[in-house]
């Protein structure tokens, strides 16, 4: 055996643990959903039959599915779009502090580290309406009429975007950072000394220099927005998404049907479809962002 | 040598009985402090009685409860013995994860001698009983006296009728001068028991049954539960007394004291007993047109199916003793559930918060729910189709009897 044999025997030594823990607890349970979703499989159901493609005709002919898949969808456009920008913003600000910068830094990543069990329970106090919530004091005693927030069906989806993008932001803004931080500074004095403004430094060095951070952000938060749960199920009461609904997202819709219904062949085939919409949604992205860099 | 001897023939005999006549069981319910420490009291009692048997209890939160036996029942990670709530009974019966009682201990006999009899029918299905409970509930209106006092009405006198409930929480109303809320007359939680109480108390008070006789339609939708279902929601949109989730919910706001007035069940005399401070008190829930109502509920013990031999003897004994008359006052005393036993409750109608829950067992019904989570469901996001979208009320109950119909006919489907 070569050298070279050898050594890639040890790689593949090395990677078919991980491998086999990923086949024993992703794939294999994937693969399980998969055929469950064709079968009437529930917890109150001792004979498990094969229905089809029935569970998929059901989901979606409930108007409380739809709502909770589009519910999803403005989380995920709200909401990604939103934490990129002020993430970026924030720490282009940021970087150009140079004292206490580690501060700062700490206090915008406090919100991620925080429990989002904590977090969530301590904005929804804080959007109670009068006389119990912060907010709406403070809108009273400023002569702005108090809103409903959670309490509100037009108002509670943004307000746990708001919350989303609050803790979230840390998170972009820290990743931003060590991306700026790594931009080349010869790069940034020629251009300086070629007399190119500020601005024109940040919008045709930084920012392209950022797009590799930036893609791997995007995928990342809309992940996150496409799968929210801990928010909702935390900021509604009795954790039904509600209220009437207006709150629910997809994966509390699956929690629900099988968990609250016992439905499990429905909810397994409502997971294929969050499935599905999230592995599109994520090769798009890659398709768009992913262009050859050069300097 | 013989000293010897004889510490082999004790240690024997020990094994023996230990190995031969042990049976130990497992009663699962959900965390209400006082409930664990009565059962774990009443689980010393039984097993002082009963050498040999041991009795394990284990709880769960109440959020997940329902959830962990779903998914360990029918997995037979189950426990010997459950607590589950009446509601939830016909899905468990018809999976078939509950155990028939033994008739010879709990036969049809037995449970018309011993209990209230919307206890005996819910608890049976085609004849067979499931499950006995060891108390049961009521609702009362309950009120604070200080806000009573505050809003110069008699602290000692509540309103006897709607008309006056109406009237009184006008008055016990408070606002800030944008308008908001900030004390509510009454507390509107349909998420709480308001649904039970829309559902079981005003909609037959205001002339309308709620479902059929063998409980297989939805009858509620009549124009008098339409006026039954407006005169509740007009309390949150027109009169502005209360909203639901007023201070997060009606108990959180009432021990607040931010809520004069609330309809609730009677397992909170002791929670609100203990807070400092509250003077409160329970009356009778407010009659209509002379007519009054009341919704009973009660959680029940049943035994899992499959259990069998030695810790079927086992659980069917427990069962019974703390289902018995000394369980059952023992609870009244420390959980503040009353007897499942109308002979017990005698011994109490001079109580001043019990009686007024005992009363209201002569003209209560149970709602023969198949799926309890789903039915109080539709009813609250009706209340908020009223509230929060501003619908029209009859359409809504409409629609709402609608969707409750199909949930009931895929059920028995």
């Amino acid at each position: 055996m070569t050298l070279s044999k050898k050594r890639a025997l040890t790689a593949y030594g090395f990677l078919a643990l991980p491998l086999l823990y990923f086949v024993a607890v992703r794939f294999a349970p994937m693969l399980y959903l998969t055929v469950m979703s064709a079968t009437n499989w529930g917890l109150f159901n001792k004979k498990i039959k094969f229905v089809g493609i029935d569970n998929f005709a059901k989901i979606f002919a409930d108007p409380v599915f739809l709502k909770s898949f589009g519910n999803t969808a403005i989380y995920t456009l709200v909401g990604t779009p939103a934490v990129i920008v002020l993430g970026l913003v924030f720490a282009l600000e940021l970087d150009k502090i140079r004292k206490y910068q580690a501060g700062f830094r700490l206090i915008y990543a406090l919100p991620y580290i925080t429990p989002v069990v904590a977090v969530s329970w301590v904005w929804r106090w804080m959007f109670q309406q009068p006389p119990f919530g912060v907010i709406d004091a403070l809108l009273v005693s400023l002569g702005i009429p108090a809103q409903g927030f959670l309490n509100d069906p037009r108002e509670a989806l943004f307000c746990v975007v708001a919350v989303n993008v609050w803790v979230e932001l840390g998170y972009c803004v820290i990743i931003f950072l060590a991306g700026i931080q790594t931009v080349p500074p010869q790069l940034v004095e020629a251009a300086r000394i070629d007399g190119a403004s500020e601005r024109k430094i940040t919008r045709r060095i930084i920012l392209p220099l950022l797009r590799p951070i930036t893609l791997f952000l995007v995928v990342m938060e809309a992940i996150q927005f496409l799968r929210i749960f801990t928010q909702v199920y935390n900021m509604s009461y009795q954790a039904q998404g509600g209220p009437l609904d207006s709150t629910k997202s997809a994966a509390l819709f699956i929690y629900e049907k099988a968990f609250t219904n016992f439905d499990m062949g429905t909810a397994a085939a409502a997971s294929l479809v969050l499935f599905a919409v999230i592995m599109v949604v994520t090769l798009l992205q890659l398709k768009f962002f992913d262009k050859k860099m050069d300097y | 040598m013989k000293r010897a001897l004889i510490v082999l023939a004790i240690a024997a005999t020990f094994a023996v009985t230990t190995f031969a006549e042990d049976v130990h069981i497992v009663y699962w319910q959900y965390f209400y402090q006082s409930k664990v420490d009565t059962i774990d009291l009443l689980i010393k009692q039984f097993e002082a009685k009963n050498p040999g048997i041991t009795v394990e209890q284990v709880t769960f939160p109440y959020e997940s409860y329902n959830q962990k036996l779903a998914a360990a029942i029918p997995a037979g990670e189950g426990p010997e013995l459950v607590n589950l709530y009446y509601g939830w009974l016909p899905l468990y019966v018809k999976a078939g994860y509950l155990a028939e009682l033994p008739k010879d201990s709990f036969g049809s006999e037995y449970f018309k001698k011993t209990y209230y009899n919307f206890v005996e029918q819910s608890a049976q299905f085609d004849g067979k009983y499931y499950a006995a409970p060891t108390a049961v509930r009521t609702l009362a209106l309950i009120w604070n006296k200080n806000l009573f006092k505050q809003a110069g009405l008699d602290p000692n006198t509540p309103p006897k009728t709607l008309e006056e409930l109406q009237s009184y929480a006008k008055k016990l109303s408070k606002y800030d001068n944008q308008g908001n809320l900030v004390q509510a007359g009454l507390a509107m939680q349909p998420n709480g028991q308001g649904h039970c109480w829309i559902r079981e108390v005003l909609f037959r008070q205001f002339g309308a049954t709620p479902y059929s006789a063998n409980n297989m339609k939805v009858t509620y939708a009549s124009p008098e539960g339409v006026s039954a279902f407006k005169w509740y929601t007009d309390l949150i949109v027109k009169d502005k007394v209360g909203y639901p989730n007023f201070g997060t919910d009606d108990v959180t706001a009432f021990v607040a004291q931010k809520v004069a007035m609330n309809i609730d069940g009677s397992f909170r005399i002791g929670t609100l007993n203990a807070v400092k401070g509250l003077d409160w008190g329970a009356a009778e829930l407010p009659t209509y047109k002379g007519v009054k109502g009341n919704f009973a509920s009660y959680w029940t013990h049943g035994i899992v199916a499959g259990t069998s031999g030695k810790k079927l003897d086992a659980s069917v004994k427990f069962l019974k003793f703390i289902t018995s008359p000394e369980a059952q006052e023992l609870w009244l005393k420390n959980v503040g559930e009353l007897p499942a036993t109308p002979a017990l409750s005698a011994a109490h109608k001079d109580d001043p918060y019990v009686s007024v829950f005992l009363k209201g067992l002569a003209s209560a019904h149970a709602t023969a729910y198949v799926d309890e989570a789903g039915q109080r469901k539709i009813l609250v996001d009706a209340v908020d189709q009223v509230s929060l979208s501003k619908k029209d009320p009859g359409d809504v109950l409409k629609d709402a009897a609608s969707k409750e119909q199909k949930l009931i006919d895929d059920f028995w489907k």
